[in-house]
């Protein structure tokens, strides 16, 4: 019998944006095919698994931290995650979703709960995790070993990311794979 | 035209007499970031990105602002000085609300190449999220103040080229605002000749033409040195 | 008028003035209006018109420039011929006119004058100072009969200028704004500069908090300073000066702007100085509230009409200054020093002070101290002696922590150096710097991240924003400073925040920014475990930071802390 190589643990992770990043990373394609022949997915949006298993040698954060249940779980994931990728630009910089923050958090639940009647209403407040007071990108909550930036990252950079880490080789993209936005 | 040699990053090499040393360097082929230098305007030396070592020199010099001189030793690039280039380009996005994603220029800005080519990768500085207005009084233009990096091309063409310095600055520090006409709304400029060559020489988002979408808004700023030659060989005045 | 004119005008106002029998010496610069001098003055005014005829023309009041120890104020000084001086401390005017009535009875006052051998005064050493506290500032004649013009006159017709760059360079006179570079070396470069024009500037803009050296040397003694610049203009070949004194001084430019109007209505400046074939005019401009524009390059544009900011150096203004033309620009205190040392000479001057530091600095003491005020002392008097004899100590048993000087370029130093001379490179070596002469001297109650932080603020309010390190690396650097003392700070902030404050050190354009971040990283030096207390033990030792903010990874055991919509409506 064939040796059966260990495969990767890969992990993706929806905190704080729009799930374009994630998006992004279904638009590889085929190329996921062959990316699932060497890693499992054990945790994401994409999967059924409802806890962060221990034990995850990549994660793909995507988005940026908001609120407590983020920073909670980025927090978790540094703990069992060996590296940790900050996957799009809200994860990176903050981007769209830190342009709340120019504008107190009473202010902003205010207009968007009770001004407007937002299809959830006011009743929202009791279940919704407390936000922070400023939206911050990843790596001002945990340490992060990799960027990969883009809004949404294309799918070659994520294709370029991933192989190379499945590889064990070193992240080295082209300066015009690197841009934000 | 004397020429005068120079080493730079451990090469001998030559230059005209009287050209500013980031000319030289970048007549070399080397490239070194700039972001408040334009081709044409003065010389300004705040965005330090050009900084080089120049021995002799205590400190670290903007290769725009020095002369360089004949026999001078430069060092274009070291682990310290491509360090405070990315920390300086750090603190350039920190200040404002550059959202990259969202900005007319995206793709098409000076700020966000030079991040990727620096490989400046995040920022590990508090973003300052300042409210900050967009103006878009004026019929054609619009200036976003959010991505604005007070690089002053805009205050410097209008003054220099254009002669009509409705450009200015406000305030100081990190509560400087460039401003139109005493800090009236674009559109009630007097002075503005609507030329937009500020529009043209905006590195970033900030400066933009109206009815620009994400990413639409394309700059050239080579009409810069073809308005200047021009004027020098009098191709306007026939 | 010429230099013999002089004289004999200098020659009748001192006979005037020893003929009367009292001379009363009231002190009226800032501080001691501000304690009430002006309430003294009256008083005394009120006194005067009381007496006789025969008394009456028998007696003089004075109203002068600062006399030191201005936590002491209202000050009074009384000169009665052929005896010895008295001053008095904190006079009210009931004990104003009792002095002033026991003088005149020839009997003792109830009040008691400061001893003789006082410290604050016994210690000092007054070369800028000199005049300080002994003549109106307002009357050219009694500057004029202190020797005022005397040594311009001497310059203008025994000298030659090299002679006169090379007596200065011979005595060791460094700047006095802070930087140190050698006068006179200074002076012969612009000397030697080939240009159509040449500037000469004295930079009156004086922004460190807690000093204030060169304002009462401008109030106390205005025609010091324009001597100081037309010797300097004679030495470099000007005949145009500036006096750039900071807006927010209206009385030292009121005062400056007399004095010029005067000196020129009698010759000594402008055209035809002193009956010789140098002209020199002066003429004043006054800053409009920004601290960069002490900063050489920054101060010649504000000057020059234009935004007040720095431009890179070199070229240096001995080189291309004001409208490109080669520019001689001294701190204020230095063209102080200038004709004192004309007139007593090189050799007279550098036997004051160290080896490398020459003369003596004014010093404005304040702080935690018994008496504050403005000294002057040689250079490399140790710190203790400064603090202690001449300060009095701390008050109400203080314990020495740490002065501060430089002001938000400077640095704190540390008790366990208080015997360290104070001189240009001492202060250095210790990392911090001579500056402009603030010293400020705190006690046990003082926390130094919080100094720090009051030190960055400054500076990034006075950042004039034209390149980013000193832009946005002073609001970045008052962020982290200020996680540290509201008790957020994770341990990795400390490294952050140095390094950062070496790249603002290494890449800002002005010497604004060069020195911002001293103050942190000098503290850091000397009080890292204060740093470390706050951030690691959320504990402040002197007990003045609230420390009342959590980490934000500590946020979720700290709910309390988020800002989180309630259910108010």
């Amino acid at each position: 019998m064939a040796e059966t190589v260990k495969k990767i643990r890969l992990a993706t992770v929806w905190l704080g944006g729009c799930s374009g990043c994630h998006m992004s990373l279904l638009d590889l394609d085929e190329a996921l095919i062959d990316l699932l022949t060497r890693a499992d997915l054990v945790y994401g949006p994409l999967v059924d698994a409802k806890k962060y298993p221990e034990d995850v040698d990549i994660c793909l954060v995507e988005g940026a931290v908001t609120n407590v249940e983020n920073l909670e779980l980025a927090r978790h994931i540094r703990t069992n995650t060996r590296t940790v990728i900050s996957f799009g630009d809200c994860a990176v910089t903050g981007n769209v979703t830190s342009m709340r923050n120019r504008i107190p958090v009473s202010d902003l639940l205010n207009a968007v709960y009770h001004e407007v009647s937002a299809p959830i209403g006011p009743e929202a407040l009791k279940v919704l995790p407390a936000l922070l007071k400023k939206v911050i990108p990843l790596h001002q909550a945990i340490k992060v070993d990799l960027f990969l930036p883009g809004c949404p990252p294309h799918p070659e950079r994520i294709a370029a990311v991933l192989q190379a880490l499945v590889n064990g080789d070193d992240v080295d993209l082209p300066a015009d794979m690197r841009t934000f936005g | 035209m004397s020429v005068i040699t120079l080493t730079i990053n451990g090469e001998l090499v030559s230059a005209r007499s009287g050209q500013s040393l980031l000319e030289a360097i970048r007549d070399q082929g080397i490239s070194l970031p700039t972001l408040c230098y334009l081709d044409g305007l003065s010389t300004r030396g705040g965005c330090r990105l050009c900084l080089v070592e120049i021995s002799g020199q205590a400190r670290l010099q903007p290769a725009c602002t020095t002369t360089a001189g004949e026999g001078m030793v430069v060092v274009t690039h070291n682990d310290k000085i491509n360090r405070y280039r990315k920390m300086i380009l750090e603190l350039t996005f920190a200040e404002r609300n550059h959202t990259c994603a969202v900005c007319v220029s995206n793709e098409h800005c000076e700020l966000q190449t030079l991040a990727a080519e620096l490989g400046m990768d995040h920022v590990r500085y508090d973003y300052l999220n300042p409210q900050l207005g967009i103006d878009i009084s004026h019929e054609k233009y619009g200036v976003d103040h959010n991505r604005c990096i007070l690089c002053l091309r805009c205050v410097r063409v209008c003054d220099e080229v254009e002669g009509a310095h409705t450009w200015d600055v406000r305030h100081r520090g990190i509560a400087s605002r460039v401003i139109t006409d005493l800090n009236r709304p674009w559109g009630e400029s007097e002075s503005c000749t609507e030329c937009g060559k500020c529009v043209e020489v905006c590195p970033t988002g900030a400066l933009f033409d109206k009815g620009m979408s994400v990413g639409e808004m394309k700059k050239k700023t080579n009409f810069l040195r073809r308005i200047l030659d021009g004027r020098e060989k009098n191709q306007w005045n026939r | 008028m010429n230099t013999v004119d002089l004289q004999h005008v200098a020659e009748e106002e001192q006979q005037r003035q020893q003929q009367l029998n009292l001379r009363l010496f009231l002190c009226y610069s800032t501080p001691c209006l501000s304690a009430g001098a002006e309430r003294v003055k009256n008083a005394l005014d009120g006194l005067c018109d009381e007496l006789d005829e025969e008394q009456r023309p028998t007696l003089e009041i004075v109203a002068t420039g600062c006399m030191g120890p201005c936590s002491r104020g209202p000050l009074l000084r009384l000169a009665r011929c052929d005896e010895p001086e008295e001053i008095y401390e904190k006079v009210t005017p009931e004990m104003a006119c009792n002095i002033v009535r026991a003088a005149l009875a020839a009997q003792s006052a109830a009040a008691e004058p400061l001893p003789s051998d006082f410290p604050f005064f016994a210690c000092q050493t007054l070369i800028a100072l000199e005049n300080n506290g002994r003549i109106d500032p307002e009357q050219i004649i009694h500057s004029i009969a202190r020797g005022a013009y005397s040594s311009l006159g001497h310059v203008l017709h025994e000298m030659t200028p090299e002679q006169v760059c090379n007596e200065i360079t011979r005595s060791g006179l460094r700047g006095r704004g802070g930087g140190g570079y050698p006068t006179g070396v200074k002076w012969e470069l612009v000397r030697k500069a080939q240009a159509e024009r040449k500037y000469v500037v004295a930079n009156g803009d004086e922004g460190d908090p807690g000093a204030y050296m060169d304002r009462t040397i401008m109030e106390s003694d205005p025609h010091r300073v324009l001597e100081g610049m037309a010797i300097a203009g004679y030495a470099c070949g000007a005949e145009q000066g500036y006096i750039y004194v900071r807006g927010e001084y209206p009385l030292a430019a009121a005062r400056l702007a007399k004095a010029i109007k005067d000196a020129e209505r009698r010759g000594l400046l402008g055209s035809r100085v002193l009956d010789s074939s140098f002209n020199f005019r002066i003429d004043l401009r006054v800053g409009a509230g920004a601290f960069v524009c002490g900063e050489e390059t920054a101060l010649m544009t504000s000057i020059m009409g234009r935004r007040g900011q720095p431009v890179p150096r070199p070229p240096y203004p001995a080189q291309r200054g004001l409208w490109g033309f080669p520019t001689l620009i001294n701190n204020v205190e230095t063209f102080a020093s200038v004709a004192p040392i004309m007139r007593e000479g090189a050799e007279w001057f550098a036997g004051f002070g160290t080896e490398k530091s020459k003369g003596t600095k004014v010093f404005a003491l304040c702080g935690e101290v018994v008496n504050s005020g403005l000294i002057e002392v040689q250079m490399g008097t140790s710190l203790r002696d400064i603090v202690f004899a001449i300060g009095g100590g701390l008050p109400d048993g203080g314990t020495f922590k740490a002065a501060q000087t430089g002001g938000p370029s400077g640095g704190c130093i540390p008790a366990d150096h208080l015997d360290t001379p104070v001189d240009y490179e001492s202060l250095q070596a210790l990392g911090s710097i001579m500056g402009s002469g603030g010293l400020i001297v705190m006690n046990e109650t003082s926390c130094m991240p919080d100094v720090a932080k009051f030190f960055m603020e400054f500076c990034m309010d006075e950042s004039c924003g034209k390149c980013v390190p000193c832009r946005v690396g002073t609001i970045e650097m008052l962020e982290l400073l200020t996680r540290i003392t509201d008790g957020s700070a994770m341990d990795e902030d400390l490294q952050t925040l140095e390094d950062l404050c070496h790249l603002v050190q290494e890449t800002s354009l002005c010497g604004l920014g060069m020195t911002a971040p001293n103050p942190v990283l000098n503290t850091l030096h000397y009080f890292r475990d204060e740093y470390l207390a706050h951030i690691r033990d959320n504990r402040c030792p002197a007990g003045v930071c609230r420390l009342d903010q959590v980490p934000l990874l500590k946020l979720p055991e700290h709910a309390e802390q988020l800002t989180i919509f309630k259910e108010e409506h």
